[in-house]
């Protein structure tokens, strides 16, 4: 085995670059094209009417206190949520927050992935945990981006953020979420002004993540100079530590940032369940940059036995996503409690959203399920080139369908306006991705594992 | 000559020895009945030419026959029966037929899996064990060859067996 090192070459990113090209081509056709005023004027009274109609009885069966605060925003805004901006920027805030949080989350499993090799002293990886590491460099730019974003689309896409929701004997005053206050604003606070603790957390979980790869990657590359175990075991030490701090923040990063738009709604299965989309999506993304790497001459350490390990993490992931979105929808349908069923009602019966709620369960379960289920299949690279991408794309929509029905109610859409968006967001993610996988050697040469990573046979 | 009855056996005491023989003794033209060793060698299934088990499609198998059996139970009992209301419900009502789907699946796959190895491994309780040589328990591998099998004449076998790297070769013949 000789040094390897990724060359970012100029071919590679012009295909980047025009992707970013078209999806910002695609981005403003849709945003030209998304219909206007549609959602204030009387087109909505007439064509949504019955539907909203529906939605406020479910939500205003849930007490008294909301069909009172239904009522009241009926007639100050003509409808039962808080309005602000138009339907076209609505839609664009909804989206900017969807591709955050979605690629966010393949930046933290990247480091999550590291981790958990580190920790469980895996050694068939030894020759690919290069490219985790190098989505993991994801982190601080996504968080950046997380908290900017936060104050420019807060408004529009957190339900929570309006003051007036808080004031006791109020119009507004909500007593469900008034009692989500201390966790939003700061644990008994009376008067909310600005959310402390809510931001805090923010800025906390991604210095956590962000110091947890610094410290690790240090590792990593020192390990490339000086050889021997001690760096080896430094690193396990972090991923450790990384670990139990990731399984907290990652689940409750969840409700932050992807629960508390539903924010009547709550779900103790959410952490989760927003955690195993991450990681199937994060795991595919590897298998997607290896299998990729490795056709384009790169990595000759890996072969079909370390593609069918990393394709069966794919193919268990898969199911366990779906175990957990079972978990959820069983509970919430046999309980059949209003405050939780609207969720689904929401997702379930609106045209706008049946059917990426049908086909969330045709790409994340049935596809993979049946396409990764035999072992050739996993040690094929042409159809792990297949079955990556469908659950990279399938997991986007399952964002999409958590984030948008509680933005846009039944304002949403799905267009060229989110394809672009997509198209952005993933462009700039592969770009960073791959510049920083080419900053350092592709083959950790003083891997302690190496060895077993050679001979790994299954 | 009848099978099954009168083998040569060679005695290996390396499985590194015992590998390469494994593939000098098939490339001379001798059908090896099976090789018997303590411990499992890795790339002994190869170097024997054997084919993958098809396990895994009667897993498969099984599995849809559980799929089925749960669906067709669940719809007749609720749905024909004796329908009930559980929850306000309806009587067929897909989601909580999940579960037990899933469990009936999964214990069909993996009781008609075990069922289908014991079959095709001759694993049944009254057996009588046919031990070809009582140290493959210990530390010895042997490579076992169905005289019946080979038109080859045994002296010629010996001969290729003892220059592959057997220890030993001995006869064994079954009643």
């Amino acid at each position: 085995m000789t040094e390897e090192k990724f060359e970012f070459t100029s071919g590679i990113k012009n295909k980047i670059f025009i992707t970013l090209g078209i999806g910002l081509l695609l981005f403003i056709i849709g945003v030209l094209t998304v219909p206007s005023g549609h959602g204030h004027g009387a087109a909505d009274e007439e064509g949504h009417a019955s539907a909203i109609v529906e939605h406020q009885g479910l939500l205003a069966s849930t007490d008294d206190k909301a069909e009172q605060h239904a009522d009241d925003n009926e007639e100050v805004h003509g409808k039962g949520e808080h309005h602000g901006s138009s339907v076209t920027v609505k839609r664009i805030f909804a989206n900017l927050w969807i591709n955050n949080v979605y690629f966010a989350g393949l930046g933290m499993i990247g480091l999550f992935f590291v981790a958990i090799q580190y920790a469980t002293q895996a050694g068939w990886s030894a020759g690919m945990k290069r490219i985790p590491l190098a989505m993991a460099s994801w982190i601080p730019i996504s968080g950046i981006l997380m908290i900017v974003l936060y104050f420019i689309v807060g408004h529009d896409v957190f339900h929570w953020t309006h003051t007036d929701l808080y004031e006791v004997g109020g119009p507004h005053f909500d007593e469900i979420i008034n009692g989500k206050k201390g966790f939003f604003f700061w644990p008994l606070s009376e008067t909310p002004s600005f959310p402390v603790f809510y931001l805090l957390r923010m800025v906390l979980f991604f210095g956590l993540w962000f110091m947890f790869f610094k410290w690790i990657k240090r590792e990593m590359l020192a390990e490339d100079i000086n050889g021997g175990t001690a760096h080896w075991l430094k690193a396990r030490k972090y991923s450790a530590i990384f670990l139990v701090i990731f399984a907290f923040s990652s689940s409750i990063a969840a409700w932050d940032w992807v629960m508390s738009i539903d924010t009547h709604w709550f779900s103790t299965m959410f952490g989760w369940y927003v955690f195993a989309s991450w990681w199937v999506t994060g795991l595919s993304m590897i298998t997607l940059i290896v299998v990729l790497l490795k056709q384009a001459g790169y990595l000759k350490i890996v072969n079909a036995n370390h593609l069918h390990d990393i394709g069966k993490f794919v193919f268990g992931f898969s199911i366990f996503w779906t175990y957990i979105w079972f978990s959820q929808f069983l509970l919430i349908y046999y309980a059949n409690i209003p405050e939780e069923t609207v969720y689904f009602i929401q997702r379930m019966t609106t045209s706008q959203y049946r059917w990426v709620f049908f086909l969330n369960l045709f790409l994340n379960f049935v596809l993979p399920f049946l396409l990764l289920m035999t072992r050739d299949s996993k040690r094929q690279m042409s159809m792990l080139k297949v079955v990556c991408p469908i659950i990279i794309v399938g997991h986007w929509f399952d964002f999409y369908l958590m984030v948008t029905p509680g933005v846009m109610q039944h304002d949403g859409g799905f267009g060229l306006l989110e394809i672009g968006m997509a198209m952005i967001f993933g462009a700039v993610f592969i770009f960073v991705t791959l510049t920083n996988l080419a900053k350092v050697p592709l083959f950790a040469k003083n891997h302690p594992m190496l060895q077993e990573s050679l001979h790994h046979h299954i | 000559m009848e099978s099954d009855k009168h083998y040569v056996l060679g005695v290996f005491n390396d499985e590194d020895v015992l590998l390469k023989a494994v593939s000098t003794v098939r490339q001379s033209g001798i059908n090896i009945h099976e090789v018997y060793s303590p411990f499992p060698v890795h790339g002994l299934d190869e170097a024997l030419g054997y084919r993958r088990t098809r396990l895994p499609i009667v897993a498969f198998m099984f599995g849809l026959l559980g799929t089925s059996l749960a669906l067709t139970m669940q719809f007749s009992m609720l749905g024909l029966d004796w329908p009930m209301v559980i929850g306000g419900k309806d009587f067929v009502s897909i989601p909580p037929f999940i579960p037990v789907t899933f469990e009936l699946t999964v214990l069909l796959a993996a009781l008609g899996m075990v069922a289908t190895f014991m079959v095709i491994s001759d694993l049944k309780p009254y057996k009588e064990p046919r031990l070809f040589d009582i140290r493959i328990t210990d530390d010895k591998h042997v490579m076992a060859i169905d005289l019946a099998k080979n038109p080859m004449a045994k002296q010629q076998i010996t001969e290729v067996l003892s220059s592959a790297g057997a220890e030993e070769v001995n006869d064994k013949d079954f009643e």
